[in-house]
């Protein structure tokens, strides 16, 4: 069977899909947080060096996986958008921003509070955090541009290029800060050298799995109001249901 | 009348935009005034132990150099947005890429070159040897232009933009730490008995690379900002 | 063969924001021709301007010039039009004769200090052509800009408001000049709310409204 994929790259036919698609990805993602928090919680072994406080990976770690994976994604889309003048992609690129943002935030948050037992202090310069307290920099940069540009195709494409030259700029930035750091002998995280136990792995898992779901979830309900908006204008908007109801509701 | 060659045109862009600073010249030393009070500020903000301050010299030099070079960007293009002159540039028969360089060029020269040549009196105030101060000098010499060559692309993509001076900043200061790393981390290797050559030639390799790269991006970013 | 120059617009549709400006706006402009664009304000007619010149993105819609979308073109359509805006392009800083010789490089065009003092002349800008161009009037300093038409050798004129603040004996220079350039098979196209009247060229209306 034949789909015709450019049928929903147009918005107002994605509008109608993502709405579909949501509880898809929302309900999954609930689960599977409820599921690899506990195991992560109460069923993984205490680990021998860290004790308790170790627990904080499982947020940490794949809150720091998507951090990094959605930019690439977030600057792939928007280069979609650049080359291809697509909208639909330069509106996922604006979408996923706000996620990965909070990602980063999320992972620097628990790094630090893993920090604080560890190393006895709440930052320490490490290289990946480092790293990462520089992405969300670069998130704030392409949410802030897209931000105070108001003509919405303007906005798309400088963002774009934004989003070009950062994912270009990441390596360097990752590679310069990790060599800064050794030569400052500062602190690196390592795992305790033990391999790590099955139902560690297992939640793990299942949580950076959740956190795709959820990221999923949130870009098509943030791009559906991104959708809504630039196209307040047109026919099809006017037509749809829930905004019938919000006129009769005005009168 | 003659057309105008390449190398004409790139030196026509320079020429001018000197003119027009010699004509203006307050907007250049502000720059630098500004590069000289932040560096002097540090010795009063941390106290005056010179070994403190001999070890953080080349940090803040370069943290200022940033900061100043910064603080440039957005006149880069907005008076020639203003008055029209860049709607006849982005009409130029001969590429915007080369115009962009030209731009680029007299940019550096303007607010990269002086920083580089007051650097080495900062220096003194922080008690630095002369081969620190000389690698300060050769550091910055690489790491200025790269600056420039980063900041035009956020200048050209904020070009118009309300609030346009701090949101340059917000772009285009995550991109340079690469710069900054570097360039501190040349000066720091010298002091602690170490060769600088890796530094400065990361640093030489990120200028070839900005330098084949940026204006081309920065031409794109202009041609969206002036949609 | 290189085929003649002539600037053909089709079924071209612009947006300003959400606002559509016109659409459906075909057109076709030759050799000699001279083409007023008309409408009220906020009609579109310096939106279609910067359209032309390829600043803008048509909504729908091209924009040829010698069987060509302008799009494709590398920049040697630009050597074959001049452009002058709302907006002189004129630095305040400058001398009206640095001022021409400057705009003439950006065009591409290597002007000695004859050539760009003759062109001021002509623009009636004797004896100013040193004077830096902010104690000019609003009237002279149009003059400065306008004198970028005498250099250079492009076939599309392009002018948005070439009259403002231009008094009469400018006017009247105005129509001479723009007579000359079709005289010499050049084509422009032109935005006023002054009557602009070229002899022996008849005006062809572009109503946007």
């Amino acid at each position: 069977m034949a789909i015709n994929w450019f049928k929903y790259s147009a918005p107002s036919t994605f509008y109608g899909l993502a709405g579909k698609l949501i509880p898809f990805f929302a309900w999954p993602a609930a689960i599977l947080f409820a599921i690899g928090l506990y195991i992560g919680f109460f069923v993984a072994p205490t680990d021998a060096v860290q004790s308790e406080a170790y627990r904080i990976i499982f947020i940490h770690v794949p809150a720091s996986i998507l951090s990094m994976f959605i930019y690439l994604i977030m600057a792939g889309y928007a280069a979609l958008g650049l080359i291809f003048n697509t909208r639909l992609s330069s509106m996922m690129a604006q979408a996923l921003a706000p996620t990965g943002a909070l990602f980063a935030f999320i992972s620097l948050w628990t790094g630090a509070l893993w920090g604080k037992p560890m190393w006895g202090a709440w930052w320490v310069w490490d290289a990946r955090l480092t790293s990462e307290l520089i992405l969300l920099f670069l998130y704030l940069g392409f949410i802030a541009l897209q931000a105070s540009i108001e003509d919405p195709r303007r906005a798309d494409k400088a963002a774009a290029l934004l989003a070009i030259v950062g994912s270009v700029n990441v390596p360097i930035i990752y590679f310069s800060v990790k060599w800064w750091n050794t030569l400052h002998q500062g602190a690196t995280i390592k795992m305790s050298g033990t391999s790590m136990h099955v139902a560690m792995q297992q939640a793990m898992f299942m949580v950076l799995v959740a956190c795709w779901l959820y990221a999923i979830a949130v870009a098509l309900a943030r791009v559906r109001s991104i959708i809504l908006e630039r196209e307040r204008n047109t026919q099809w908007v006017s037509e749809l249901p829930e905004v019938k109801y919000e006129d009769g509701g005005a009168k | 009348m003659n057309k105008l060659s390449l190398a004409g045109l790139l030196g026509l862009v320079v020429r001018r935009d000197l003119l027009l600073a010699m004509r203006r010249r307050a907007d250049v030393l502000t720059t630098l005034i500004f590069f000289v009070m932040v560096v002097s500020l540090f010795p009063l903000g941390v106290g005056p132990e010179q070994d403190m301050l001999r070890k953080m010299a080349s940090g803040v030099v370069w943290v200022a150099a940033l900061l100043a070079s910064m603080l440039s960007l957005p006149r880069m293009f907005s008076a020639d947005y203003a008055d029209g002159t860049l709607e006849q540039m982005m009409l130029a028969p001969q590429s915007l890429t080369v115009l962009v360089l030209g731009k680029i060029v007299a940019h550096w020269m303007l607010s990269g070159l002086p920083l580089v040549l007051i650097a080495p009196v900062l220096g003194l105030q922080f008690d630095m040897s002369t081969q620190a101060l000389g690698m300060l000098v050769l550091a910055l010499l690489l790491g200025t232009p790269i600056l420039s060559m980063i900041g035009v692309i956020g200048a050209a993509l904020t070009l118009g933009l309300r609030g346009g001076g701090v949101l340059v900043s917000l772009l285009v200061l995550p991109l340079c730490i690469p710069v900054l790393i570097f360039g501190a981390g040349a000066v720091e290797a010298v002091n602690s008995g170490m060769s600088a050559v890796s530094n400065l030639a990361l640093l030489g390799a990120f200028m070839i690379f900005a330098l084949v790269f940026t204006p081309f991006v920065a031409a794109q970013a202009l041609r969206i900002s002036m949609e | 063969m290189q085929q003649a120059p002539i600037l053909e617009v089709k079924d071209l549709a612009c947006e300003r924001g959400d606002h559509r400006l016109f659409s459906g706006l075909s057109f076709a402009l030759g050799p000699g021709e001279l083409m007023q664009v008309q409408g009220v304000n906020g009609s579109g007619k310096t939106t279609l301007l910067r359209t032309l010149c390829g600043f803008m993105q048509p909504v729908q819609g091209k924009v040829l010039w010698s069987g060509r979308d302008i799009n494709e073109w590398d920049d040697s359509f630009h050597a074959e039009m001049c452009y002058l805006g709302h907006l002189n392009a004129i630095k305040d800083e400058l001398s009206a004769l640095e001022n021409l010789r400057m705009s003439a490089g950006l065009a591409g065009y290597s002007v000695n200090e004859k050539q760009a003092v003759t062109a001021l002349r002509r623009m009636g800008l004797q004896r100013r052509e040193h004077l830096p161009v902010k104690v000019l009037s609003q009237g002279q300093r149009r003059r400065v800009a306008l004198a970028r038409l005498l250099i250079g050798d492009a076939h599309l004129w392009i002018l948005d408001e070439p009259l403002t603040a231009l008094d009469v004996g400018a006017v009247g220079l105005m129509q001479e000049l723009i007579g000359e350039h079709l005289s010499n098979g050049g084509m422009a196209i032109f935005t006023t709310h002054q009557p602009l009247q070229v002899s022996g060229v008849t005006t062809r209306l572009l109503n946007l409204s």
